[in-house]
């Protein structure tokens, strides 16, 4: 009995909506561009933030990553005394010291990186020639595409082998296999003997913020025994008329530890120990965890934004509806006196004029549902954005929508109830 | 011998109603200074006089749209008059048809529907009550325009609708207010007619109107002058059975 009551309340509801159809429309604009917004402007985030994040988390969360860089200017004249030659960085010892004093220490993986350009047959790319250890997969995500990774052997024995990246692959090799083959990396040559695709991409600069552009895919692995004999401590770099040595032993050490809860104390360990060898500040430590962190931090923080504008355009919407309820209420008082001296009660008023508002702004919330649903997939067709629309956003717009409809349906809706009965029926 | 019209148990009784309109501190206007009457079941009541004389306050007052300021007011064995806002939407539900000077019917209803509207507020299921308020349409007349708008409906027939309406929900009395007011006389005697066949098959019938042969079809004629009953004029030709 009830249930009919309510059925046949919205459908009077509805009715009564349709008679002015652009009015409808109108008024529940606002709600849909509101919803639409929201739905909108949280799949783009969301997509942003995660391509952010998914590239951090390939750094490897339970990775501290230890670099090299060169000090200061200033202090090079001091430390760099001898002839041109400037020495800095990690060295071998300072990878062991690691493994044995951090407490939760899983591998330490020590990697030197090198900007060469590589050569086979009339192509050449300038890349990373990265002389690390055969464990380098176990460490840092890679997908094995053909092949087989540096083994101890090649380590032992300083073969000249090479595991290059699926990217420098196509572009060393467009027409051939390049299994087999030998590359050439200044005066040597290295056999192929793997293809892999970094899912953690080593040379991304997480520190200075910047999560976007290109990933640097072209990667050539040598054993690390091989980098050192091949190329040397001292790197001699040579532009415009000047050379410039540079004597590094490793560019970078990543510290993979045990548990997450060892990621968190490890930052400060690891200073602490390297603090007592190096005099000056020529490392640096990135803690991938804490990237994550902050990553997400900010999202939230975007996300905050975007409720709130959200929320003030559903506010705005919100008060269309008001206003148009209001302007609806006393349009039809005269209907509103003659339903009460048929024997409408005050609730009964209150519950016609409030369904008409939560049709209005649920329809709304529907068409905005649609179009917010749409839009992501116009913006990642056009702008090659990834985008997310996650379910909560949908369900929280829609839920919003309907309770702005409940929120400003109410004082319409009991303005039309208290009308005196009498009165309104006299409304001309 | 009690007097004709009221000789059966009173459906209507009223002990020194009293209406008191505060408009401001110094204007306060008596609308009704103490109405005593009784309408029998079944009878036929006109309600006539000046504008300023109380009809429409009593009319108001009888039809629980108001409550008394002061006195009594007995429908059926209810004592109305200290009734809330609920009640009051409940008794006009069930006891009382309206019928207006301007029809007052709902623009975006069908005819079907608008006969149904008492019906909404009682909760019951209208699907069970399809058949009366067709019925009731082809009582009035209109039986083939059930789904038409009043907006393509002539005045007399959207009084008539109005008519079906204030049967629906078998009220123990019809108020009508002007019920000729905005016909023409043709139309106007067409839902007088009406009225009184309503009054034939026993309904209990309070009417207000100005116009003298209106309220000679009535069995009592009440003259109201300054907010009390001036006098009352009983037909004697039309004395119910």
């Amino acid at each position: 009995m009830l249930r009919f009551q309510f059925v046949s309340t919205v459908r009077l509801g509805i009715k009564s909506l349709m008679l002015h159809k652009l009015r409808a429309m109108l008024t529940m604009l606002g709600i849909i561009f509101g919803v639409c917004s929201v739905i909108a402007m949280l799949a783009i985030g969301e997509g942003a933030s995660y391509e952010a994040q998914e590239r951090i988390k390939k750094l490897g969360s339970n990775n501290v990553i230890v670099n090299s860089y060169k000090p200061a200017e200033d202090n090079q004249q001091n430390s760099g005394n001898r002839g041109m030659q400037i020495d800095y960085g990690l060295t071998y010892q300072d990878a062991s010291r690691l493994q044995a004093t951090i407490p939760g220490v899983k591998r330490v993986l020590p990697m030197r990186i090198i900007r060469e350009n590589v050569r086979f047959s009339r192509n050449e790319v300038p890349c990373q020639v990265i002389g690390t250890l055969p464990f380098y997969p176990t460490v840092v995500g890679v997908d094995q595409v053909r092949g087989r990774f540096l083994c101890h052997l090649d380590e032992r024995h300083q073969n000249n082998v090479c595991v290059i990246t699926t990217g420098l692959a196509q572009r060393l090799f467009p027409y051939q296999d390049p299994l087999q083959h030998a590359v050439k990396i200044s005066e040597f040559y290295y056999r192929v003997v793997g293809i892999i695709r970094e899912t953690g991409t080593a040379d991304q600069r997480p520190q200075t913020g910047q999560m976007e552009g290109e990933p640097i895919d072209n990667n050539v692995y040598i054993p690390l025994s091989t980098s050192r004999t091949r190329f040397g401590e001292v790197l001699i770099r040579r532009s415009a008329g000047s050379f410039q040595a540079e004597k590094v032993e490793l560019h970078r050490v990543t510290v993979q530890m045990e548990t997450l809860e060892a990621v968190e104390t490890a930052d400060p360990q690891i200073k602490l120990v390297l603090d007592r060898f190096h005099d000056r500040k020529d490392y640096e430590v990135i803690v991938p965890l804490e990237l994550l962190r902050q990553a997400q931090e900010t999202k939230r923080m975007f996300n905050i934004v975007l409720g709130s504008i959200a929320a003030i355009s559903l506010l705005v919407g919100g008060i269309g509806i008001m206003n148009i309820m209001l302007a609806t209420v006393t349009e039809r008082t005269r209907e509103i006196g003659v339903r009460r001296a048929l024997g409408a009660k005050k609730r009964d008023i209150v519950t016609q004029f409030l369904v008409e508002t939560v049709v209005l702004s649920i329809g709304g919330g529907l068409i905005g549902v649609t179009v917010g649903l749409i839009v992501p997939v116009i913006v990642s067709h056009l702008t090659a954005m990834k985008t997310i629309v996650t379910v909560w956003s949908v369900f929280v717009a829609f839920g919003i929508s309907g309770a702005v409809g409940i929120v400003f349906g109410i004082y319409p809706a009991r303005a039309a109830a208290n009308l005196d009965p009498i009165e309104a029926l006299r409304h001309e | 011998m009690s007097l004709p019209g009221t000789n059966s148990t009173p459906m209507i009784r009223t002990v020194d109603l009293q209406k008191t309109y505060v408009l401001g501190e110094e204007n306060i206007v008596r609308a009704l200074r103490g109405v005593d009457f009784q309408v029998a079941q079944g009878s036929y009541v006109a309600i006539m006089g000046p504008s300023g004389s109380g009809k429409s306050t009593i009319l108001n007052l009888l039809g629980c749209l108001d409550r008394p300021s002061d006195g009594q007011y007995f429908l059926g064995t209810e004592d109305v008059s200290q009734m809330d806002d609920n009640q009051l939407s409940e008794v006009r539900g069930r006891r009382i048809g309206f019928i207006f000077q301007s029809y007052n019917l709902i623009a975006q209803l069908t005819v079907l529907e608008n006969i149904q509207v008492p019906l909404v507020y009682q909760g019951v299921d209208l699907r069970d009550y399809e058949e009366r308020c067709v019925d009731l349409a082809k009582l009035v007349g209109l039986g083939d325009r059930l789904d038409h708008r009043p907006s393509q409906l002539s005045g007399g027939q959207q009084q008539r609708v109005a008519v079906a309406r204030s049967l629906v929900n078998d009220p123990l009395i019809i108020l009508a207010d002007e019920p000729t007011g905005n016909l023409d006389s043709k139309t106007g005697t067409e839902v007088l007619d009406l009225i009184d066949r309503l009054n034939g098959d026993g309904k209990t019938i309070i009417l207000v109107t100005h116009d003298d042969k209106v309220a000679r079809r009535a069995h009592r004629v009440i003259h109201m002058k300054d907010g009390r009953i001036d006098r009352e004029v009983v037909n004697r030709e039309l004395t119910p059975r």
